[in-house]
């Protein structure tokens, strides 16, 4: 089973994601009602099965998608996945931030994807992002050094409050 | 100017402890040469033709005399002692050894300098006017809200890998000294009916491959919307701006796709949608950046003349070298980087510790770089320029050549870039030995030569009354010519006069374009204005009239 980086700590999955489902949509079968994570795509091609099914349903999204979709369904959504797929793509680091700001999203909010690397956890947290699966070869440890790297910083975004916000 | 508190600092000197564990990982083999690239950019470490390079930030290019003075110390004990101004108003040291930047940028740190986001696809050093609050033409200081925008910028942890690189520059001034037509993004400051302040938004210019000229999206920004309000264009930005194409992934492409007009939609629909959770800037906040940049404690002086009776050559200095300062009793004084023989923007550790202590003497300890790879001190008495001049003609800095043809950009070129085609150094030397003579400088007024050696446009070429661009022909260096281009209040791109020259052939080449100038010109005409009066066609019949096997 996978792990992944909740919350600071690193925890076993408990969100599995379609692809690794295959009989989601049959009468019976022990995943219906587990935690399930499905592409927007999914979503959006039979959008009343899947907010009516049972039990927790996430979304993952792509750098393409247009995060403002997702708004009518939120408070069905218990988890968002946005993509990184490799050193350079910010697209997740503004969906991340215009869920949490904007939209208001309180669920889990997680980074995926060939960036998820530490040197980059630090402005992922600091656009809402709270889990992440992290990319191969990255360790617990050095993902969690990312944390207390900084103990300042000049915009606001979780955990740190801003340079300016501590000024006045 | 401004100086840190303990959370600038704090923060700084955590950015270098993380960039030294990134370095140590790299060189431990943690870091593939790929992963280690994109954080090394983002701290502006290049790897060039022969070492590393390391582009320092000197924001909207202003120094104190003690971070001119530790620059200096760097260069020298770090590097071959000199380090190259930019038209970024950064330096870039050249000789580097990678093992050793950590150390340098703990030295920098000690003086409240770094290197961050200097290069990369983020968010670079905001420029701005080097005549800053000192010019009689500006309405207000633009570099209260410089400061302001670097720190929104530094490390945003939703802007830091943008499509591509970002620039950004702030004028308070019609002259715009500060190129900022040719930005991603310019801010014009402005005040409305009540006297207060905002700024007149332009985006999507910028030189490079696709040169473009911003477009205004917004007529007035109110200050405490300016952070929010540049979150809004980011954000559309990041999101949208191409990242399958290098060469189309600036914003200047996206805005010219949709169209300046839906681009604007966009960013004001993103605007008013997050404007209520953004960041909103403070009076208090706006209060305690501005406290930073009160006037010095200038002496209440007469204006004077001082040149009158002195010998000739101190004469064309003051003409050339010094510009009118808004208090009276004080000038603006260039301090040439252009002399003759000299690469463009090079200045020795020995020049920078020399000019620290005439600073700290002669001008409130504050230096400014300028875009055109000068330096300036800002407020000098008049009564103390002769002196001044006396000084910096010892220490090789007095080159009475500001604002003519051998005052030229260039880039680094071959001799250092690996980006670079062509050695732009070469053929700077090259003009400065064809047009050695100060008359005749003189006699031909103000002309801009911008050079760049390759399609990237360091040099702004794409701007240059006269625009030199090094092109690679079978791995031979020809350069092509472009004319009418400008910045300054009217910017403009230039043409293309016909097909690229050999090496040799480019100074002989301007030279005959100025021939033209010399014969056509009418009282008091420019260059430019000569060149816009009659146009392209004469100038480009007589560049290549002797040099015809041109191809």
């Amino acid at each position: 089973m996978r792990s992944i980086l909740r919350r600071r700590e690193l925890v076993a999955d408990d969100w599995r994601y379609l692809s690794e489902v295959h009989d989601e949509r049959g009468a019976s079968g022990t995943v219906r009602g587990a935690a399930l994570i499905i592409p927007l795509v999914e979503l959006r091609a039979d959008r009343e099965f899947w907010l009516a099914r049972p039990g927790p349903l996430g979304v993952r999204l792509s750098p393409v998608d247009n995060v403002e979709e997702l708004e009518p369904d939120l408070p069905r959504l218990a988890l968002v996945a946005a993509e990184f797929p490799g050193p350079g793509d910010g697209r997740g680091f503004s969906q991340g931030r215009i869920l949490r700001t904007r939209l208001g999203f309180e669920g889990e909010l997680r980074a995926v994807g060939a960036g998820v690397k530490q040197d980059l956890i630090f402005l992922m947290a600091r656009c809402g992002f709270d889990s992440f699966e992290l990319a191969p070869g990255q360790t617990l440890e050095s993902a969690l050094k990312a944390y207390t790297r900084y103990t300042v910083a000049y915009q606001p975004g979780a955990p740190l409050s801003s340079i300016m916000m501590q000024r006045h | 100017m401004y100086r840190y508190d303990e959370l600038d600092q704090a923060f700084v000197d955590q950015r270098v402890a993380e960039f030294a564990d990134q370095t140590r990982r790299f060189l431990a083999g943690e870091l593939s040469e790929d992963e280690f690239r994109g954080l090394r950019l983002r701290n502006g470490l290049y790897i060039q033709r022969h070492a590393p390079m390391l582009r320092i930030a000197i924001p909207y290019g202003l120094l104190s005399t003690r971070q001119l003075r530790k620059l200096g110390e760097i260069a020298e004990r770090f590097d071959r002692g000199y380090g190259h101004f930019t038209t970024r108003q950064n330096l870039q040291l050249n000789w580097p050894r990678l093992e050793q930047v950590p150390e340098i940028l703990r030295e920098l740190a000690t003086v409240q300098m770094h290197s961050i986001q200097t290069s990369g696809n983020c968010v670079r050093n905001v420029t701005a006017d080097h005549l800053a609050g000192i010019a009689p033409d500006e309405l207000d200081d633009p570099r209260p809200y410089c400061e302001i925008v670097r720190q929104w910028a530094t490390l945003n942890p939703e802007f830091t890998y943008l499509p591509r690189k970002f620039k950004i520059a702030i004028t308070g001034s019609p002259a715009d000294r500060a190129a900022s037509e040719v930005h991603d993004i310019g801010l014009h400051m402005r005040r409305d009916a009540e006297g207060a302040i905002g700024f007149q938004v332009l985006v999507g210019g910028g030189l490079g491959r696709t040169p473009i000229i911003g477009r205004v999206i917004r007529e007035f920004l109110p200050l405490p919307d300016l952070l929010s309000y540049l979150e809004a264009i980011l954000r559309v930005y990041n999101r949208h701006g191409r990242r399958d194409n290098i060469h189309k992934a600036r914003i200047k492409i996206l805005v010219r796709s949709l169209g300046v007009e839906r681009f604007r939609e966009q960013v004001e629909a993103e605007w008013l949608a997050s404007r209520a959770s953004a960041t909103r800037l403070s009076p208090a906040e706006v209060d305690r950046v501005r406290a930073h940049f009160t006037p010095p404690a200038y002496e209440s002086l007469p204006n004077q003349d001082v040149s009158a009776g002195r010998e000739p050559q101190f004469q064309a200095w003051y003409r050339y070298n010094t510009r009118e300062h808004r208090v009276p009793g004080y000038r603006a004084v260039f301090i040439s980087l252009k002399a003759h023989g000299h690469n463009p923007g090079d200045m020795t550790s020995a020049q920078m510790a020399s000019v620290a202590a005439l600073a700290d003497r002669l001008s409130f300890g504050a230096v400014r770089v300028t875009h055109n790879q000068n330096l300036l001190l800002g407020d000098v008495r008049q009564s103390d320029l002769y002196a001044l001049w006396g000084e910096l003609r010892t220490l090789g800095l007095a080159m009475p050549n500001i604002g003519t043809l051998t005052d030229m950009i260039a880039c680094p070129g071959l001799d250092f870039c690996s980006l670079a085609n062509a050695g732009t150094l070469g053929v700077a030397r090259q003009i400065q030995a064809q047009f050695n003579d100060l008359d005749y400088l003189y006699d031909l007024g103000d002309i801009e030569i911008k050079m760049s050696g390759c399609m990237n446009g360091c040099g702004h070429h794409h701007v240059g009354h006269i625009g030199i661009l090094g092109v690679d022909k079978h791995g031979e260096e020809w350069y092509q010519i472009t004319l009418g281009g400008s910045v300054n209040g009217f910017t403009a791109l230039g043409e293309v006069i016909g097909p690229s020259v050999p090496q040799a052939e480019v100074a002989p080449t301007i030279e005959r374009l100025v021939e033209v100038y010399r014969a056509r010109r009418e009282d008091g005409e420019r260059f430019v204005d000569t060149l816009r009066r009659i146009g392209l066609q004469p100038f480009k019949e007589r560049a290549y009239a002797i040099h015809s096997a041109a191809a």
